[in-house]
């Protein structure tokens, strides 16, 4: 594919990744997005002084500097006088970053650009902010009904295994998969294999899912550096340069008939004809469509394991395969490391848990890894495109498709 | 003496002499959208100049879309009680409303019971109780099960 787009410019480039590890230590959120930005400047060639836009994911758990995460970023690193935007998209508060900084640079407003985003996560279920509000879906699944992030997992995983046959044992095959993939990662939390008896004996949280089914919450941060095209000529390493081909922020269309985080209902269907195609499918559509890109050009993918079974469904809605063919494709070892496309070759959110912010960043750190070849033992052989792919509640969609 | 059942909150369902309950939805008028909670004043279809929402009392049967349950006490706003008690969840589709519904599943419900298609219908069950009353939820329960 052209790295031109339609109107003419170049593709932005990834000039540099930086990530914080992962982990469960309750400092501030700030000092682990700072040792990522440091790390991604380092990284780029780029002195933070040469930045001019910054771009952060917002975190609600820590207070208004988690609000204001543009100008707590900037302040910690030193200020140094640039625009900055604080972006919250829930989990996908990191794509909507990345988008925010492309779109400045692909405008002519800023050349070199750092993104980041941090979190520190208290343990255990997510809840919703303190106070009393029957206004705020959020509050009201909690408190009417208990619905917490793992109920809705479970329900997807249910749904799945009523419509197309899925098992438990298909759920443990992803986990075991996954924690392989995550003993090369150096970034991870988790650095352990997983067993099937191990899993059979993990605690049932919401049935069919097992604690170890489900993504853990994380500390970490992540960062990246973008640029021009033109900026990216003017440095030395170019061949360790990856451009980003298409970043989808899309939200649903109306009626969204999929239940969906933090509704108690899903929109009617009565009224309106149902979009063609449903708002998990029409994530990596947008993304595809800007690219060039198909799913048979994907080397490997990163999608968001908040459960293992929600893995198996974004097999499907980015078209590794056809709907109920998911379970297959994983036993075929097509996405396991040595396979036709493998995904989350990081470990995905098995191994490292997830720190909101920071998580879409540390998706396209991932695959700017393995497309630059540098990605150790968990490398992709010959990665050329990688895509990534992520859901925040309240309808926010995320896929970042990089070449290079 | 038996404490009174009122609605853990107003404006969401209401409880019929029977035990059996209506959830209190918006109906749109120009495009027959419904909608649950009502939330706004206007209809959210983008096709659609419908200004206003009626009130309007939701169907009271579906079928189950799917189904799990919660092993683990939820954390607040969730009321916290000393000795908690796993409970079913569910989501059902209703077919004139052409949505899916999220409740808890009646007391007693045993999820290893039930597939996605069965027959679902609402009842009122306490939620939690204070010292002056029983305060209310919606729920679903299987029918014929």
């Amino acid at each position: 594919m052209a790295s031109k787009r339609a109107n003419g410019q170049e593709d932005v480039v990834v000039l540099g990744t930086g990530m914080h590890p992962w982990g469960k230590w309750g400092r501030n959120f700030v000092e682990y997005g700072a040792v990522a930005a440091r790390a991604a400047l380092q990284d780029a060639g780029v002195a933070w002084t040469d930045i001019d836009y910054l771009a952060a994911g917002n975190t609600m758990r820590n207070g208004y500097p988690g609000y204001v995460s543009g100008s707590t970023f900037a302040q910690a690193l030193g200020w140094q006088g640039i625009p900055v935007s604080s972006n919250f998209a829930a989990c996908a508060s990191g794509a909507v970053a990345l988008e925010a900084a492309r779109v400045r640079i692909q405008s002519g407003k800023a050349d070199v650009a750092l993104v980041v985003g941090a979190d520190t996560a208290p343990k255990g279920f997510f809840g919703p902010l303190p106070g009393d509000r029957p206004e705020d879906p959020d509050w009201l699944r909690f408190h009417l009904l208990g619905a917490t992030n793992p109920t809705y997992f479970a329900l997807y995983a249910r749904r799945r295994m009523e419509l197309y046959g899925a098992t438990e044992k298909d759920f443990a095959a992803v986990k075991i998969k996954n924690s392989r993939h995550g003993m090369a990662n150096p970034f991870a939390r988790y650095r352990k294999e997983f067993t099937a008896d191990e899993i059979a004996e993990s605690p049932m949280v919401a049935d069919p899912l097992r604690l170890v089914d489900i993504c853990a919450t994380s500390d970490g941060g992540a960062a990246v550096v973008l640029a021009s095209a033109e900026y990216a000529q003017r440095l030395a390493d170019t061949a360790r340069h990856v451009r980003i081909a298409a970043i989808s922020t899309v939200t649903p269309r109306y009626p969204n008939t999929y239940l969906d985080m933090p509704d108690m209902a899903t929109d009617s269907a009565v009224g309106a004809a149902a979009p063609e195609l449903g708002f998990r499918d029409s994530i990596a559509h947008a993304a595809y469509e800007e690219s060039g890109f198909g799913p048979e050009d994907v080397s490997c993918a990163e999608v968001y394991d908040l459960s293992t079974a929600l893995e198996l469904d974004w097999y499907e809605n980015i078209g590794l395969c056809q709907p109920g063919e998911a379970e297959a494709l994983l036993h075929s070892g097509a996405t396991t490391l040595g396979g036709r496309v493998p995904v989350n070759a990081s470990g995905g959110l098995a191994s490292f848990g997830e720190a909101i912010p920071a998580q879409a960043i540390a998706q396209v750190c991932e695959l700017t890894m393995q497309m630059r070849g540098e990605a150790g033992a968990r490398q992709v052989e010959n990665a050329r495109v990688g895509l990534s792919v992520n859901q925040g509640l309240f309808g926010h969609g995320s896929c970042v498709i990089v070449a290079r | 003496m038996t404490l009174p059942r009122v609605p853990a909150l107003e404006g969401f369902f209401r409880e019929e002499p029977d035990g059996s309950a209506r959830l209190l939805g918006g109906h749109c008028a120009q495009c027959g959208a419904s909608f649950f909670p009502k939330q706004f004043s206007f209809c959210r279809n983008p096709a659609c100049e419908g200004a206003i929402l009626d009130d309007t009392e939701l169907s009271t049967t579906g079928k189950l879309w799917s189904f799990t349950d919660n092993q683990f006490t939820p954390p607040p706003p969730y009321p916290q009680v000393e000795i908690f008690v796993p409970y079913g969840v569910a989501a059902v589709e209703l077919a004139a409303e052409r949505m899916v519904i999220l409740g808890q599943l009646a007391e007693g419900t045993n999820i290893a019971n039930l597939a996605v298609g069965d027959t679902m219908t609402l009842i009122v069950e306490p939620l939690y109780e204070t010292r002056e009353e029983i305060r209310t939820v919606w729920k679903w329960k299987a029918v014929d099960k």
